[in-house]
């Protein structure tokens, strides 16, 4: 399912750094920063990337999840300081969101 | 060139129906929802039955249309509920429902909406408010309240969602003949008519030509507004 995450994570970073000026490190992986310090995206761009992610997982995986939410929030660090970061939390959310179906 | 697809909310009767029966005339894709079945019959029609605050279901519907039609034009958010009574008289559990149905309904359609307006750099978003607010309409508290919240709801997500090409304003009707006033005595709504600057009931074309209006590609630079029908404001 990461392995699977991750690929759409990086898709929808592609995307971004197809239609912004500022560019994502996405050659540094796991490790390219998003949003914060060093960061590539400012606030408006962070919703962007999180509405895309979330869009492709339930085009692709079939599952809706919601990544900003007071979970997200209330982490110690902000799961979108990083695509790895990202790329983890995603993943735990797709996870959570399929056991609840079951 | 596709045609527009547009979604409008409460399409079982009244505004909403009268207003899915217009744009399905007028070519567009229109997609609908109420609580129970429509009797729309067309082929560029489809309706879903929900709660529209019902988070879950209303995700559902908006990946439905994304698969269905791919993009979405226009939102018309008229789903609304009312609650006539004196504000000591009127239980929490009346008051939670208007505000999950106003407030949280509208605010979930708009975010969902958006979410799929964003990708296309355009959208219209049109909300319902009401001019019990302005008119601070006694017997009206929880419902006025509710409409307040939808036009700072609408201010504030003008704002958020202006540099992605979607503009978002609201059309807050007098009264008109449907189901939401059926139970207002007819004094009450005499004495409401007498405060509007012109003083008649509304009918679902005046609401048409404000809600055609935010709609045009052509209103791209008009967004955060609020117009009241009859001269209310």
């Amino acid at each position: 399912m990461k392995d699977k995450v991750r690929q759409i994570v990086l898709a929808s970073c592609r995307e971004h750094n197809d239609v912004s000026e500022t560019r994502i490190d996405i050659g540094s992986g796991d490790e390219a920063a998003l949003f914060g310090i060093g960061g590539a995206l400012d606030s408006i761009a962070l919703v962007s990337l999180i509405v895309a992610v979330e869009q492709a997982i339930e085009a692709e995986l079939d599952v809706l999840v919601t990544l900003a939410d007071d979970k997200a929030a209330s982490q110690k660090t902000s799961p979108f300081r990083t695509i790895g970061a990202l790329v983890e939390y995603t993943t735990a959310c797709v996870e959570e969101e399929l056991s609840a179906d079951d | 060139m596709t045609e527009p697809v547009t979604l409008i909310t409460g399409t079982r009767k009244g505004i909403g129906r009268f207003l899915a029966g217009h744009y399905l005339a007028q070519g567009h894709r229109v997609y609908g929802c109420s609580r129970q079945e429509t009797d729309i019959d067309a082929p560029n029609y489809r309706h879903f039955c929900l709660d529209v605050s019902d988070e879950r279901a209303v995700r559902r519907m908006f990946s439905r249309i994304r698969k269905d039609a791919g993009h979405l034009d226009h939102l018309v958010n008229n789903a609304g509920i009312a609650s006539m009574n004196h504000a000591l008289l009127t239980p929490l559990s009346t008051a939670q429902a208007v505000f999950d149905t106003n407030v949280m309904g509208t605010f979930l359609f708009c975010r969902e909406a958006a979410k799929l307006m964003q990708k296309q750099s355009f959208g219209r978003i049109v909300n319902f408010i009401s001019v019990a607010s302005p008119l601070h309409l006694e017997g009206e508290a929880v419902y006025a309240a509710s409409k307040s919240a939808v036009q700072t709801l609408t201010q504030v997500l003008a704002r958020e969602l202006g540099h992605y090409g979607i503009t978002v304003n609201a059309v807050g009707p007098t009264p008109v003949e449907t189901d939401l006033i059926r139970n207002v005595p007819k004094d009450k709504i005499e004495k409401l008519l007498e405060r509007q600057a012109i003083g008649r009931m509304g009918t679902c074309d005046d609401v048409l030509n404000i809600v055609d209006f935010f709609l045009r590609k052509e209103s791209d630079f008009v967004t955060s507004q609020s117009i009241y029908m009859g001269g209310v404001c």
